[in-house]
């Protein structure tokens, strides 16, 4: 058996190795929420508020995300009503709340521990359809930096990461840096089972994951 | 690790379970073993007296004289083959072929059998291969130790395969082409030897400049990583892989798991430890032996020389494909190549010679080409087709009169020296040179694919296999750089 961490507790864990994720800050009212925002200069509007909690494994299929919140009035109804969706099999509950980032490219990254291979890192195109393209890069942690950027040699879209729809060019180096330390955490986290980034959306060439699920086995400690 | 220069390079060998009957697998191995000009002594023991193949069967292993064999190959059923193995260790035999079958793979009785089999060798210090295997090859000593054929060319291909029909394969391929082989060893249960053994084997071994396996099953795949990656950074490991659209067993709880096939994830394993992966036995068997007779190229840059047109604009489409870029050719390149061809020719990559060569053209074109150092591959294609036209002149009703005698001679004397130049050239300037005809199937005695064939150099039955198998090398090259290797 294995238990799911809330974005919020996947996100700390993997941003504590260097895995870029977007600024964000956590609640469990309303009002702490918004105190939160107000003390955290990174979290800008427009934000995303999410209600998340171990239990809760599909927030978009159950409405409990709110997309480009404008500002501070909106967040607090939007925290409200969040917190209101709650129902008591979801248990400890909070509301993430996290800088709107823009980019027209997403890529998926992940970590899998295979039955024969051991801990594995991915990188893929991402997105709703990334399992249906299935255009994605393996690779067994943890990875050299050569590693990671022949992982990104290896996909077929590569159109994807020069200019593209007035975008700038993707940052090999700094997907680069965010594989390694992806692997990183499969290797060092105890417990791990899995982990998906998705999206991992390129903000001025730049990886930003913006959603984090990491699963950790029985015998871990998360 | 056992020592596998007895399983390779035997100085005599003991063969259980000869028979008079030629059909049993005892006498197909002495056979194969006698036919191949094994040198070293061989003692057939078998239950019936008398003479197998002009050769005095012995009764027991007892009679063998003491150090005179160092290797078993076990044609006998199960049951036996402990007390065979004991007597043998007496005798001084520290490696055993078991080709017998009635192990792990016939049920619970012959799995217990095996561990036990695995168990006694451990003990008498005996390296293991098999059992259910089908032999051993070994061209340095003329071994053929196999109970099925065939034996192969001298060359620098050592084979390991989890299937045996896959060693006979690649042994095929290897006498069609010419393309020889130092080891082949099919891993039968592999209940002590397995592919990463024979590999590390093979990369240590001076008569093996590239391994081929074929592998279907993995059981610790992450073993296999760890053993082959530093092999693979010493030696090309060139990888074909059975089974390879099975999905991945293991419900997945996330995206990423959803995504990892077994294949997805094998494939990452050998980009990552750099083995080479082949999609299927012919690819395999093409890549290695490009990499065993032709040197690692530079970079992605390749140069088509072909004598005429269509071949050329094929090769190029077919390189869209791979990592490989038909390269501009250079002003200082064009002006050399002005000088040896008439106007006509396509002033551009492919180098289309429009038919404007004469006696030495090629030999000079692929030399220009080869040489210049924004070249890192050469394709020669349209070679043979001189030789095909002697070949129908030949065979018409007007040879040899009305001249004909003596055009047909150049021209097949055009075409053995074309693959001359090649193979001269390829070493001579550390730049490969891959040549690809269909005649290399189609006629195979036309001198061009004949030439390459006797020089022991693969002949490419196509532009795009030849392209396919430049790819390979190319990758290779490139994993190594990115390393600093």
């Amino acid at each position: 058996m294995s238990t799911t961490l809330s974005e919020a507790e996947s996100r700390r864990v993997v941003s504590g190795y260097g895995v870029p994720v977007s600024p964000f800050v956590t609640g469990t009212s309303t009002a702490e929420v918004l105190a939160a925002v107000a003390a955290d200069a990174n979290v800008t509007f427009p934000v995303v508020a999410k209600l998340c909690g171990r239990a809760i494994a599909h927030k978009t299929e159950r409405g409990l995300v709110r997309l480009r919140i404008a500002d501070t009035d909106a967040l607090a109804a939007a925290c409200d009503e969040l917190l209101g969706k709650a129902v008591p099999d979801d248990g400890k509950v909070e509301v993430l709340v996290s800088t709107m980032v823009d980019g027209n490219r997403e890529l998926i990254a992940g970590l899998n521990d295979d039955p024969q291979f051991g801990m594995t890192v991915m990188v893929g195109i991402g997105g709703i359809l990334a399992e249906a393209i299935r255009d994605v890069s393996f690779r067994l942690a943890p990875i050299t930096e050569v590693d990671a950027a022949e992982m990104l040699n290896d996909l077929a879209t590569q159109r994807l990461f020069g200019e593209f729809r007035g975008e700038r060019e993707a940052d090999r180096a700094a997907i680069v840096d965010a594989l390694v330390a992806l692997a990183r955490v499969g290797v060092e986290e105890p417990g791990l089972r899995s982990a998906d980034l998705n999206p991992l959306i390129l903000v001025d060439g730049k990886p930003v994951a913006v959603d984090a699920l990491l699963e950790i086995g029985e015998d871990g400690d998360a | 690790m056992p020592d596998l220069d007895a399983l390779f390079d035997p100085k005599g060998i003991i063969i259980t379970g000869v028979s008079k009957h030629p059909g049993k697998f005892g006498f197909v191995t002495l056979h194969n073993l006698l036919t191949s000009g094994y040198e070293g002594a061989v003692y057939p023991v078998s239950r019936e007296p008398g003479e197998v193949l002009g050769l005095s069967v012995i009764g027991s292993i007892d009679d063998v004289p003491d150090g005179a064999a160092e290797m078993l190959f076990i044609c006998t059923p199960p049951a036996i083959n402990e007390g065979l193995l004991r007597q043998a260790a007496a005798k001084g035999v520290t490696a055993a072929f078991c080709a017998a079958g009635g192990y792990r793979e016939a049920g619970p009785e012959g799995a217990e059998m095996e561990q036990r089999l695995v168990a006694l060798c451990d003990e008498l210090g005996i390296a293991l291969a098999g059992p259910n295997g089908q032999g051993v090859v070994s061209t340095p000593s003329s071994m053929c130790a196999q109970i099925v054929a065939p034996f192969a060319p001298a060359g620098k291909i050592a084979i390991a395969s989890q299937s045996g029909n896959f060693v006979s394969s690649f042994l095929n391929l290897a006498n069609h082409t010419g393309v020889g082989v130092s080891r082949a060893v099919a891993a039968g249960n592999a209940s002590v030897l397995g592919i990463a053994d024979y590999l590390e084997y093979f990369t240590n071994d001076p008569e093996t400049a590239v391994s081929l396996v074929y592998i279907e099953s993995v059981d610790d795949g992450r073993e296999m990583f760890e053993r082959m990656a530093p092999l693979a950074a010493r030696k090309p490991i060139v990888v074909v892989k059975g089974g390879a659209s099975a999905a991945g067993a293991r419900a997945a709880a996330s995206h990423t798991g959803a995504l990892a096939s077994d294949d997805a994830v094998f494939d990452g394993m050998c980009r990552q430890a750099g083995l080479i992966r082949a999609k299927d036995v012919e690819e395999a068997f093409e890549a290695a032996a490009t990499f065993a007779t032709q040197p690692l190229p530079a970079g992605d840059r390749v140069v088509v020389v072909t004598t005429v047109g269509g071949w050329g604009v094929a090769a190029v489409d077919a390189m869209a494909d791979t990592r490989l870029e038909p390269t501009a050719l250079s002003d200082d390149l064009m002006a050399a190549i002005d000088e040896k061809l008439p106007p006509r020719w396509s002033k551009n990559n492919p180098i289309d010679m429009a038919g404007g060569e004469t006696r030495d053209t090629v030999p000079e074109i692929l030399q220009l080409v080869a040489e210049h150092p924004d070249v890192d591959a050469v394709v020669l294609l349209g070679v043979g087709i001189q030789s095909n036209t002697a070949a129908m002149i030949r065979g018409g009703p007007f040879f040899p009169n009305h001249g004909l005698e003596r055009i047909v001679g150049f021209h097949e004397r055009q075409d053995t020296r074309y693959a001359e130049a090649a193979a001269g050239i390829s070493t001579a300037t550390g730049t490969p040179i891959v040549v690809a005809t269909e005649l290399a199937n189609a006629a195979p005695d036309n001198p061009a694919p004949a030439t390459l064939h006797a020089l022991g150099r693969l002949c490419h039955a196509s532009a795009d296999r030849a392209i396919r198998s430049l790819h390979h090398l190319a990758g290779h090259s490139a994993w190594r750089q990115a390393r600093g290797l």
